[in-house]
Formats: structure tokens, C-alpha cells, sequence
């Protein structure tokens, strides 16, 4: 724990002081409450995983600029310059939250109604796109534990199903069929009660850009960046894997799992490095971690499964 | 009405073409420093380049259909067009190869066997390299016009490689890419002889009436 305090400051310059010294209690709290498992916050990581390769270590956030003006949010067209060019349309308030499925409290939440409720805290996780390039982020989230635990999760659930909101008015390219709408994404049950899978409706301590999914996203850091589904409408507990769109599109391509994993390609481009973002033209590509590199906290989440089938 | 067209192209002499043509990538460059190219300067200069490239092949690819359908003669400028075509492929390659996977052998190596677009591009690229080192008046009257000819004929196996190339690389499929393909095709339609080939085929396919 020591370490990861340690770690920690490396990032106060790019956080505001009052901010900063929040985050560091809440972060305590958290661990009271994952019973140690915060060691999958990216400061955890840092500290205490001495394995992970050289040259990937970097935890400096990126800035605000480059994480706003280069996104896939394919809503607002395909091109990474085009979400933050025309995702200012998008109306975040009022803004709801149907919780259903096998759930004891389903219904429709307001968004101010789930924050208030919320143990914000910032976040810095590393974000790695399925494209092969990578960024780090200081989100301002809570973990989606949290909030299925207030809607109490029935015993039969086995999944989490969530969507994106459909909305060709505001959202133009839900006006043409590059993807099958709403987008939706999914999670098995495990995977969204694990510590690191947060929701989250900030950015560097204020609130998320419209092209980064506000007013609430998913972010699950050891998955590949599609899996952190935008501007989330819909969330419902289910039994069955549900449909997710990128799975849709090319099963053989994205599977459901889709984490990160260097030694299980694309199909038609290799996973093992990528090109972290902000470093201009001569960057150095850097290698791509299992998990993200945050394979001691989620590894065991997959024991005796064949990543290489179940990608 | 096109002869004083023509008449008007033939003034411009070749060397014109070379300097406008490079005029594109001084631009990438500007923006390069200017901070223009986004946050992603990799890529953007990446695909910039590859896109002119394929400007250029489209080009020089229509230049035979714009005389025999419009009358209009470019053709004196399509040695220029070709090279320059060549001269932003094989700088797509190289940023591809410095600054995108910078050297990183293995995967390289991999990705042009095992990834299709990859393995595709390379394709276009090393068939683009007998047309560039012959097209120059030297090897032309060396090789006499003939077998030059045949040699060139690649040109139409690149145009397809390219277009496929690009059409394969989005996460979904890109209209635009699609838009390039199905105009290359149309081009290359262009150059069949209808007479020989395509008034056989024609008349199978019609039913009689
Ligand atoms: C005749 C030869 C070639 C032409 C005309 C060509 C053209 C293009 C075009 C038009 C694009 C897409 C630009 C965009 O998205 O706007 C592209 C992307 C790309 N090409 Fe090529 N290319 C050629 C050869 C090659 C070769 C030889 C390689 C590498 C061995 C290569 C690697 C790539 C890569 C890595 C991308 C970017 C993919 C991405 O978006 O991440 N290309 N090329």
C-alpha cells in the first residue's frame, strides 16, 4: 500500500491539489471495501507488479486535448477526428438509466440519483484500443460493483448486458448501417463485480467530453477499449452471454472476452506492441501487456480457460 | 474545344507535373510541424501518403480512357504521374516501416505473410518497382517499345492490388475505400477490348429475345 502511495505522486502535477488529496482517502476506502483487490488500480500496478515488461510503465496521463480529439465513438462517424467534431449535439441532461433483468430494485435511475450514491474517485488506468494504440487516463469513476449491489444482483445472473443510446437525431451515423444500433456491449458477472471495472462520468477531475461517452461509461482496463462502452442507457443483469456489436460484426475478429493479450493476434494485424499516443512522430512503439498488465488482478478470472480460443 | 485544350497542355512541360505533384507532401510536412496532423501524427502522415499514392496510380490510370473517351491528351504527363505515384508508396512504406512498427523484424515479417492487407500492399509495392526503374527513355529504347508495353501492363495487377489493399483495412467497411475499388475496376473495364472478349460474353448472357 506504501508503494502504491508512492507512485501516486508521480501524478499530482496533473491533478488539482484539492482533488488529489480526495482521491488518495477514497482510494483507501476502496480497498477497505474490495478487501485489498485495489491493488488493480493502475498506482497498484506500478507498485507492487515489479514483472511487468520494461518501457510500459509509463503512467503519465495523457493529456486532456489528446484524449478528447482522438476516439472511435462510431455513433459520430467512423473517423477518430469526427466524435469530437460532432458529438457537441449530443444531449447528456437529463439523462436516466433503465437497471433491469434479473435485478431486486429494476427501474429507471436518474443519473444524478446513481452519482450522488457514488463514491467517486479518480482512476489512472491504462486504455489500450483494440487498433493497437494506447493511451493512460485519469477517469473519474466508481466501481460498477457499487451500483449493482444497490440494485441487488439475483442469484440466476450470470452476465451484464449494457447499451448505448439511440438517439439518429443527435447521434448522426445511427442514420447510416456501418454498425447494427444501439451499441451494446456485455460482461460477464465476475468481470463487472471486479474492483478495477468502474463507470465513469469524469475526465482529469471534470466531466467526461461528450466524445469520451458522457455522461456515464464503462471502463474495464484489462479489455480492449471497445468493451468500455459509451453513453450508457441501458443495463440489464442476464443469464445467457448476451450479443455484443463488435462480435457481431466479425465474430472471428473481436470475440466476447477481448482482453488484451499480446500473444493472441487480430486477425489481421498483430497484438504484440502498439503505439502509445502523445509522444509525436518518433514515439517508441512499446509492448502490449497481458491483461493490460494488470494480470494479477484479473487473472484468475480466467483460470483453465484457452485465451486463445476464448478471445 | 479540346484541341485548344490539348494545345494548351502541351506548353506545360512534364517537370511542372513533378513540382505540383510534390506540392502534397510539403504540405503533410507543414503540417507535420505545425502541429496539424492531430494527436496521432503517425498514423495521419501514414495514411496521408498512402492515400496520394493511390491518387496518382488512379490517375495515371485514367489517362488512357480520358483520350480515348474525351480526347483529352494527357499522356505526356504520365511518367510523372507514374513516379510520383511511386515516390508516396514507397514513403507510405517507409513511415509504415520507421516510424509506425519502427523496425521491429518479427513483426514485420509477420505481418506481410500472415496479414492480408499487409501482404497485399507489399504486393503493389514490389510490382511498382520494374515500372519505376524502367520508366525512363534509356530502358525504353533499350527494351524497345514492345516488351515495354508488356512490362507495364503490371500496372493493372497494382491498380487492383491497391485498391484491395485499402478496401481491407477498416474495422468496418469504408465507403470510400469501396468508392476507389469500384473505380479502379471501372477503369481497368475501360482497357478490356470489348470487341474480342466482352461481345462473346455479352451475348451469352442476354437472353435472346
Ligand atoms: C501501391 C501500394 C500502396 C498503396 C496505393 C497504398 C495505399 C494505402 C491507402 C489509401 C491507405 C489508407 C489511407 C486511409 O485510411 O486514409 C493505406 C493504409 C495503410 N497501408 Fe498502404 N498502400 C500501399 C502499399 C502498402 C505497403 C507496401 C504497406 C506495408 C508493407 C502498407 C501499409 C499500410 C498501413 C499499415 C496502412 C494503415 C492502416 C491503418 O489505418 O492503420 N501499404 N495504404
Amino acid at each position: 500500500m506504501a508503494k502504491r502511495f508512492k507512485s501516486d505522486l508521480k501524478h499530482s502535477d496533473v491533478t488539482p491539489q484539492k482533488h488529489f488529496l480526495n482521491r488518495r482517502n477514497l482510494i483507501i476506502g476502496a480497498g477497505v471495501l474490495g478487501a485489498g483487490a485495489v491493488a488493480g488500480t493502475a498506482f497498484g500496478t506500478l507498485g507492487a507488479k515489479p514483472a511487468v515488461a520494461e518501457g510500459a510503465l509509463d503512467l503519465t496521463p495523457n493529456t486532456l486535448k489528446e484524449i478528447s480529439s482522438y476516439n472511435n465513438y462510431y455513433e459520430f462517424g467512423a473517423s477518430k477526428t469526427d466524435p469530437a467534431k460532432y458529438a457537441h449535439t449530443l444531449t447528456t441532461d437529463p439523462w436516466s438509466v433503465k437497471i433491469d433483468g434479473l435485478v431486486e430494485k429494476p427501474g429507471t435511475y436518474d443519473l444524478a440519483d446513481i452519482l450522488k450514491n457514488a463514491d467517486l474517485e479518480e482512476r489512472i488506468y491504462r486504455f489500450r484500443c483494440v487498433e493497437a494504440w494506447s493511451m493512460v487516463v485519469p477517469w473519474l469513476g466508481f466501481e460498477l460493483a457499487s451500483l449493482l449491489n444497490r440494485v441487488g444482483v439475483q442469484s440466476k445472473a450470470k452476465y451484464v448486458a449494457f447499451e448505448t443510446l439511440f438517439r439518429p437525431d443527435e447521434m448522426p451515423a445511427q442514420k447510416t448501417s456501418v454498425l447494427d444500433w444501439p451499441y451494446v456491449e456485455g460482461l460477464r458477472l465476475d468481470e463487472a463485480m471486479n474492483p478495477l471495472t468502474i463507470l465513469a462520468s469524469g475526465l482529469y477531475g471534470k466531466e467526461l467530453p461528450k466524445q469520451n461517452g458522457a455522461p456515464l461509461r464503462l471502463v474495464v482496463p484489462w479489455k480492449y477499449g471497445f468493451k468500455s462502452i459509451k453513453s450508457i442507457v441501458r443495463i440489464s443483469l442476464v443469464e445467457e452471454m448476451p450479443p455484443t456489436t463488435w462480435n457481431t460484426v466479425g465474430p472471428n475478429e473481436y470475440g466476447f472476452y477481448s482482453n488484451v493479450n499480446p500473444e493472441v493476434d487480430h486477425r489481421r494485424w498483430s497484438q504484440a506492441s502498439e503505439r502509445l499516443i502523445g509522444g509525436g512522430i518518433f514515439a517508441k512503439r512499446q509492448p502490449t501487456l497481458k491483461f493490460n498488465g494488470y494480470e494479477e488482478q484479473v487473472a484468475d478470472l480466467y483460470t483453465g480457460m484457452d485465451l486463445a480460443k476464448n478471445y | 474545344m479540346i484541341n485548344v485544350l490539348n494545345a494548351k497542355l502541351r506548353s506545360i512541360p512534364a517537370w511542372a507535373v513533378y513540382i505540383l505533384g510534390t506540392l502534397p507532401f510539403l504540405w503533410l510536412v507543414y503540417l507535420l510541424f505545425s502541429g496539424g496532423l492531430g494527436v496521432d501524427p503517425v498514423k495521419a502522415l501514414e495514411r496521408g501518403v498512402g492515400l496520394i499514392g493511390l491518387k496518382f496510380l488512379v490517375a495515371g490510370l485514367a489517362i488512357t480512357p480520358l483520350r480515348k473517351f474525351l480526347g483529352l491528351n494527357l499522356l505526356k504527363f504520365r511518367r510523372a504521374v507514374g513516379l510520383l505515384a511511386f515516390f508516396y508508396v514507397s514513403l507510405h512504406l517507409t513511415v509504415w516501416l520507421a516510424l509506425d512498427i519502427q523496425f521491429f523484424w518479427g513483426e514485420i515479417w509477420a505481418d506481410i505473410i500472415k496479414r492480408p492487407y499487409i501482404t497485399i500492399g507489399m504486393g503493389a509495392f514490389v510490382l511498382m518497382i520494374p515500372l519505376a526503374v524502367t520508366s525512363n527513355n534509356r530502358v525504353l529504347s533499350k527494351i524497345g517499345p514492345v516488351r515495354w508495353r508488356r512490362l507495364h501492363a503490371l500496372t493493372y495487377p497494382v491498380l487492383i492490388l491497391a485498391g484491395v489493399h485499402y478496401a481491407l483495412i477498416g474495422k468496418v467497411w469504408q465507403i470510400q475505400a469501396l468508392v476507389y475499388l469500384l473505380g479502379i475496376v471501372i477503369l481497368l473495364l475501360t482497357r478490356v477490348r470489348f470487341a474480342k472478349c466482352c461481345s462473346w460474353i455479352w451475348q451469352k448472357v442476354t437472353p435472346a429475345t
